[in-house]
């Protein structure tokens, strides 16, 4: 009974299921759409807020070059020197430790482990690593740094934790920046009778450098907002601290998370001052990046 | 340093001669490494072992470095052990069932992580819930639908959300979102309070749940989409095509090639984002009031979740009884963590194979 009426209707059906077909297609570009836009929501949002509340504390030149030293909480005026200084500075130390170990790390992964189980291991640890929430490694280095080794808290402890959060990421993109340097590189320079160590450093590495580079600033970007290591390692501080062995240390996160506590005006300009003023640093950190990658990209042709 | 490079570079001119001599081995220099342990077998004139030793030493440092990321993993739960055993020996209070997490009295403590549990799986899902259509939408949007030309910045503002730090979120989500999103929450537990999601919370409007749940969203949104465009990236370009010649519109293709090809990477994308949203520290810190009634599992209550509780009461810890009770809830942070991340890296690695 289906099987003859559906031949006599067959340009009808067919049409039929195109236009549903038509409809279906459309429908479903009108919602990967949609949920684009729903997701700059947010973003433009978040930005938005922040810019429009903080804009005001930023473009105060006091903003750049005092602290808040001896200022009262509700007592407008003062700056973040103190806390820019903070943020770059642990962010610096975690990355002079944090890179040459990655990039090793990296380097044993290209060059040597290949598909030895210890390199498996370390490629499944280094999963790992990334998904480590910040504030079980700021425990972590808690439990190692100042329960076992009894050092007091300190910036240098915040930067051991931000070296745990950091690691991974370095040694995902570097490892991706050796895989793409050609073989042929490699085997020119081992025909030349180079050892392999110095083919590593003086073929591989400035090969894979402009790659290396970005991937480094966008790690050390990335840490150098994260709040919950501050929070647990280190005690605010509202003049500028140079000693990083020792005492209270502000950052822009910390500074934030402090005067979060402080209901006045004052308070509030300085939670979104400070939000602009990390923003923009990470935001500098990423133009740097391209930068640099521009700067140390290997010439053609 | 200086020292060794300095000898090092007439040693290292004889090395192609001396190499050249030998027979084998040395015409594939990887196999030469491969074999340094075995040469001293072999008859070697003294000349050969410098550039030997600086090979060692490179890999040495190499080798040492990864083994030292796999030690590190295994130190993290160690260390996290070793300071939480002590107060878990002390606990007068049963660790997975209670709801109380009292240590101001070292000579009594009484800490339990359920609350803790509770709260975090839930908000941690809730967010999970919102951001995995969303995701997939995206980078199903960026792979497939959007145009080329425009594909590129497009995937870059999506991962730009990735770059703002996490406490910028926690202070939109409390002092922006909250109040915008305050008269839908009222009508969802006015209409659907009946569901236990949905019911009256334990704390005012705002700091509670549902505003977290949303900004966790937003922030494993990025991950979410990363990672699925990525395998979404590695669908085959012929099955494509070949769908597309016998007459697929862009959504059969999606349907008949790309979502067979990228679901198991998209499941394990999500994993991930909830390894992420467990951890979230400072923007639930921010956003969540603390409340002293137990967690009745609506999205409106307050609380805290394990990474929020201890961001916010560990500064002030001065002993280490109490500090190790945070880090017994830190470690089974660690765990939960670590097994969702595992799996979800475990699914991809077999994807990719």
């Amino acid at each position: 009974m289906a099987a003859p009426t559906a031949v006599v209707d067959a340009p009808a059906t067919f049409t039929k299921l195109a236009t549903r077909r038509v409809i279906t297609n459309q429908a479903s570009s009108v919602v990967v759409w949609l949920a684009f836009l729903l997701a700059l929501v947010p973003l433009i949002w978040v930005v938005w807020t922040v810019v429009g509340n903080g804009i005001s504390a930023v473009l105060n030149s006091a903003w750049w070059s005092q602290s808040l030293s001896g200022l009262l909480a509700q007592e407008e005026g003062g700056g973040v020197y103190h806390a820019i200084f903070g943020t770059l500075v642990q962010g610096l130390i975690c990355a002079v430790i944090a890179t040459p170990i990655g990039i090793m790390v990296a380097i044993y992964l290209v060059e040597y482990g290949a598909k030895t189980r210890l390199a498996r291991t370390v490629t499944f640890m280094i999963d790992i690593l990334t998904g480590v929430p910040s504030i079980v490694a700021a425990l972590f280095i808690f439990s190692v740094w100042i329960a076992v080794f009894g050092f007091p808290r300190s910036a240098f402890a915040v930067s051991l934790a931000l070296v745990l959060l950091m690691l991974p990421v370095v040694v995902r993109s570097t490892e991706e920046m050796l895989k793409i340097v050609p073989d042929d590189l490699r085997e020119a320079s081992y025909a030349l009778g180079v050892p392999k160590w110095k083919t590593i450093m003086r073929v591989v590495i400035p090969t894979a450098l402009s790659g290396m580079l970005t991937g480094i600033m966008l790690a050390l970007a990335r840490v150098m907002g994260e709040t919950a290591p501050v929070l647990i390692l280190v005690a605010y501080a509202p003049f500028i601290n140079t000693n990083v062995f020792g005492g209270n240390m502000a950052s822009l996160p910390l500074l934030m998370t402090v005067e979060r506590n402080n209901p006045t005006d004052a308070g509030f300009d300085r939670i979104w001052g400070a939000a602009v003023t990390l923003i923009l640093i990470i935001t500098l950190f990423q133009l740097l990046a391209t930068f640099l990658a521009r700067l140390t990209r290997v010439k053609t042709s | 340093m200086s020292d060794p490079t300095t000898p090092g570079s007439p040693a290292a001119t004889e090395d192609p001669g001396e190499r050249r001599g030998l027979p084998g081995g040395a015409t594939v220099p990887e196999a030469g490494i491969a074999f340094a342990s075995a040469e001293p077998v072999a008859p070697e004139p003294a000349g050969k072992t410098f550039v030997q030793r600086g090979d060692r030493i490179f890999r040495v440092l190499a080798v040492g470095s990864g083994a030292f990321v796999v030690i590190l993993i295994g130190a993290i739960g160690l260390f996290l052990l070793v300071q939480a055993i002590p107060p878990l020996l002390d606990n007068n209070d049963n660790f997975l069932t209670s709801r109380t997490f009292d240590v101001e009295d070292t000579a009594n403590l009484k800490f339990g992580i359920l609350d803790l549990l509770l709260v975090t799986v839930e908000v941690s899902l809730f967010a999970l819930l919102l951001a995995m259509p969303v995701g997939l939408a995206i980078a199903l949007f960026l792979t497939q639908y959007a145009p080329r030309r425009l594909a590129r910045p497009m995937a870059y503002a999506v991962d730009l959300l990735a770059a703002v730090p996490s406490i910028v979120f926690g202070l939109w989500g409390i002092f922006v979102l909250a109040p915008v999103i305050e008269p839908f929450s009222s009508w969802l537990q006015a209409n659907l309070g009946f569901i236990f999601l949905f019911s009256d919370g334990n704390v005012r409007e705002g700091p509670n749940l549902f505003t977290a749940g949303i900004v966790l969203a937003v922030m494993i949104l990025p991950i979410i989409t990363a990672i699925t465009r990525e395998i979404f990236d590695q669908t085959p370009r012929t099955q494509i095509e070949g769908a597309l010649a016998l007459g697929a519109t862009r959504w059969e293709v999606v349907k008949t090639v790309v979502w067979p090809f990228g679901k198991g990477g998209y499941v394990a994308a999500s994993m991930l984002g909830l390894g992420r949203a467990l951890g979230e520290t400072i923007a639930l810190a921010i956003i969540l009031a603390a409340t002293f009634e137990a967690f009745s599992g609506s999205l409106f209550d307050g609380g805290a979740t394990f990474a929020s509780k201890i961001a916010l009461s560990f500064a002030e810890l001065n002993n280490p009884l109490s500090a190790g009770a945070y880090i017994a809830a830190g470690l089974v942070l660690f765990v939960l963590t670590f097994v969702v991340n595992a799996i979800a890296r475990a699914v991809i690695v077999r994807k990719v194979d």
